[in-house]
């Protein structure tokens, strides 16, 4: 009886002390791990639970969330899949936060923040927010549409302070950050910088570089000013130097900065004007924006650039030469985003500038011209592989590349987490040997074993898809474009990479077999796309009928018929079938 | 190579040719395996293969795309409006096609590379006041105008050439 009762006393655990290790737990992969021990330790994680995560905003429901979690206070929430950014994705498919924020606004009336990617968000919605949480602080919509300024409006009044008539109270709402990213439709206009309330004095985040058209500068010089603790102010193209120059010295402490257009011809004292500005900003992290940049002017930022880690020129189409004299003033630089316009000279002086670089991305500045010679080569690429051993995110578009020089870059750079690589012609070889490029990515697969996300492109056969099935042990993210040579590459993925979450496929010859060889897989994924293959609607019938927790979803468009599935989308779903589905979508 | 590039005197984003054709979309090119139907009548016209667009590749970020397919449509679909613009003080003048631009922005923006001036913020109260030069328009009625008064879309349609006037003499403009 005595080792009974001490039986029980050394099992059970207070779950006041048992809350509170587990209110220390942030990572929510963690946190569905400490949920799954016991019934104890999920009871006592779903009520210490604070930040949320839905990965994809189909695969479980708002009453669903409501019911398990009582106690959120942020929420990350993403909708469409990646595809969607190019195009992909008809119109009007779905991932519309309202029905979500009804549940908040009911559930949670103290949620603080909320951040979407990828979901349709209309002004209703928008305004709904505003009015509904009186603590709300922050506002992040990363490639969202649906919105109008008069959205942005609401969110712009309402959030700024709150009168509570029964407590006889002012209270005032800090929202500290509205982020739309790039969020971009024409619809958006720059009215909304005028509706916050002269008394607003909170925001510390404001990011609009995205915007289209003309933004009020009165009214953004004056919530600048008014706004102390602002430290990321990210404003847009129709900004320009003069007016940057206002705006910097009001708030030369921001740790991130996005610049307007630098089109304007300055006078001398303009010039000295913005030097001294940029000079005064000791603590800036990250530059942006800098449309238009020449050498003319880019030199008046030099006295910013030591304290920046990271440098997006993604919008100044730079020279060699005038990248060449840019990076030097960068010594702390770990992040890097240039157009291919510097060439592969310009890449060379990163390899020589940036030893502490840790991710390149280089976007094409001519994506569509495919008659085009210019841009970048793998040579580009193997000098900053050379100079940068501690590369670790790649983004790279060129239309040359071989797989000697992929060999070459992963020896020197063996740290790779995210290696996308873009040759922009589909199916192009080796331009040396005129080989599939299926060595280079063994090469990778091989040697970069901390390897999560992989792009694969150029002419590919099942032998790339063997390496990466066998090599890559902690891939989670794979996609594929105009590769493949059968049903086998695609079961070599399936098959292998035990991390895999997500699949998306494009453009490949991959059928039914390859389809269905991944019954296991699919629900330990968070989603598989395949668009352009040779799927057809009765293997993913069959497919739906054989993993019931799955949604298998095609997408009608004009290139499918009665037998053909164009589009297919299949996700794992505790919440089963869509219920908004349009008319386009077919759930099997 | 390079420096030739950067020092030819062109109208739209460094790189891209004047004269570029138009860009189609194209099926997905399924023409390389076994199941390829031939006589997809879905399929559009194709340009030389060099020009053809594959929806969605390279995959590059919807926002960025699209500034550059409107771009290349506008200048592509039917008929150009050129106006001749003059500066006053410079030697000779320019030639531009006003449907390569979307908006105000765009232009100015241009203009003031083209020409390497000041022309400042349109404000519907002052003009152009404050700033070295202001462009001005003669519209369909002969009468010269102050370049941003009208949408544009008027403007597009109306404007027959362009004099971007020092800003002393603009003034007068604003004021009427």
């Amino acid at each position: 009886m005595d080792q009974d009762h001490k039986k029980l006393k050394e099992s059970s655990f207070p779950c006041e002390v048992l809350e509170k290790v587990l209110s220390f737990i942030d990572s929510h992969k963690d946190r569905s791990s400490a949920s799954l021990v016991c019934k104890d330790w999920y009871d006592a994680e779903r009520w210490t639970r604070s930040n949320l995560f839905i990965g994809n905003c189909y695969s479980v429901s708002p009453e669903i969330v409501a019911r398990r979690f009582p106690k959120i206070k942020s929420v990350r929430l993403k909708g469409k899949p990646r595809f969607s950014d190019f195009n992909l994705l008809p119109q009007n498919w779905g991932a519309n936060v309202h029905a979500w924020l009804v549940m908040f606004a009911k559930v949670y009336p103290s949620l603080e923040e909320l951040r979407l990617k990828r979901m349709t968000v209309s002004d209703e919605s928008l305004d709904l927010l505003a009015r509904s949480f009186p603590g709300f602080k922050a506002l992040s919509l990363s490639s969202c549409d649906g919105f109008t300024d008069e959205g942005l409006k609401a969110i712009a009044t309402h959030c700024s302070f709150r009168l509570l008539g029964l407590v006889q109270m002012i209270i005032y709402q800090n929202l500290t950050e509205l982020d739309i990213a790039d969020s971009v439709t024409e619809d958006i206009g720059g009215g909304w910088l005028s509706c916050f309330p002269e008394s607003f004095t909170s925001l510390e985040i404001l990011n609009c570089a995205s915007l289209q058209c003309e933004v009020s500068f009165d009214a953004l010089e004056r919530l600048v000013s008014r706004c102390k603790a602002l430290r990321v102010l990210q404003v847009n193209e129709s900004i320009n130097l003069e007016q940057l120059q206002r705006l910097l010295v009001q708030v030369p402490h921001l740790t991130r900065l996005g610049t307007g257009s630098f089109m304007q011809e300055l006078t001398v004292r303009q010039y000295k004007d913005l030097q001294t500005a940029f000079s005064n900003c000791k603590n800036l992290q990250a530059l942006s924006g800098l449309w238009d940049a020449t050498s003319v002017y880019l030199p008046f930022v030099y006295g910013a650039c030591a304290s920046l880690t990271f440098l997006n020129l993604s919008e100044a189409n730079l020279r060699s030469g005038e990248l060449a004299k840019l990076l030097p003033h960068c010594t702390s630089l770990r992040r890097l985003w240039v157009i291919d316009t510097v060439g592969d000279k310009g890449l060379e002086a990163v390899g020589s500038s940036c030893p502490l670089l840790e991710e390149l991305r280089v976007f094409p500045l001519d994506p569509y011209d495919l008659d085009n010679q210019q841009g970048v080569t793998e040579a580009g690429f193997l000098a900053v592989s050379r100079g940068c051993p501690n590369l670790k995110y790649v983004l790279y578009f060129c239309r040359k590349m071989t797989n000697d020089a992929v060999v070459t870059i992963v020896q020197n750079c063996p740290d790779f987490t995210h290696f996308r690589l873009c040759i922009m012609n589909p199916g192009e070889p080796d331009h040396l040997t005129n080989e599939p490029m299926d060595e280079a990515f063994g090469a990778v697969t091989k040697t970069c074993t901390k390897l999560r996300r992989l792009s694969v492109s150029g002419l590919l056969t099942d032998k790339a898809f063997e390496y990466i099935g066998k090599f890559a042990k902690n891939l989670e993210t794979l996609s594929v474009a105009f590769a493949g040579s059968s049903d086998r590459g695609m079961q070599c993925v399936l098959e292998g990479c035990p991390k895999l979450r997500k699949l998306e496929i494009r453009d490949c010859l991959f059928g039914n077999a390859a389809l269905l060889s991944g019954l296991d897989k699919y629900e330990t994924m968070r989603s598989l796309w395949m668009s352009a293959c040779n799927l057809t609607i009765k293997g993913c019938k069959l497919l739906a009928k054989e993993m019931p927790r799955l949604n298998v979803e095609v997408i009608q468009d004009e290139w499918s018929d009665e037998t053909h599935a164009n589009k297919v989308y299949v996700y794992r779903s505790v919440a089963g079938p869509r219920r908004d589905t349009p008319p386009f979508v077919l759930t099997l | 190579m390079e420096t030739s590039v950067a020092t030819e005197l062109r109208l739209g984003l460094p790189g891209r040719d004047e004269s570029e054709a138009k860009i189609t979309s194209v099926s997905n090119k399924r023409s390389s395996s076994e199941m390829d139907d031939s006589c997809d009548p879905q399929q559009e016209s194709v340009a030389p293969a060099q020009k053809a667009q594959v929806v969605g590749w390279p995959p590059v970020r919807s926002y960025r795309k699209n500034i550059l397919q409107k771009k290349a449509e506008s200048s592509s679909d039917g008929s150009a409006m050129f106006v001749k613009v003059s500066m006053d003080g410079a030697p000779y003048l320019r030639k531009i096609d006003l449907k390569f631009y979307m908006n105000y922005l765009d232009l100015l923006k241009a203009l003031q590379n083209m020409f390497k001036c000041t022309i400042g913020v349109y404000s519907e109260r002052e003009g152009y006041d404050g700033s070295e030069f202001a462009p001005t328009y003669e519209d369909k009625d002969g009468d010269w105008m102050l370049v941003g008064d009208v949408p544009w879309e008027m403007f597009v349609t109306s404007c027959k050439r362009m004099r971007i006037m020092k800003g002393s003499e603009a003034r007068g403009l604003g004021c009427l």
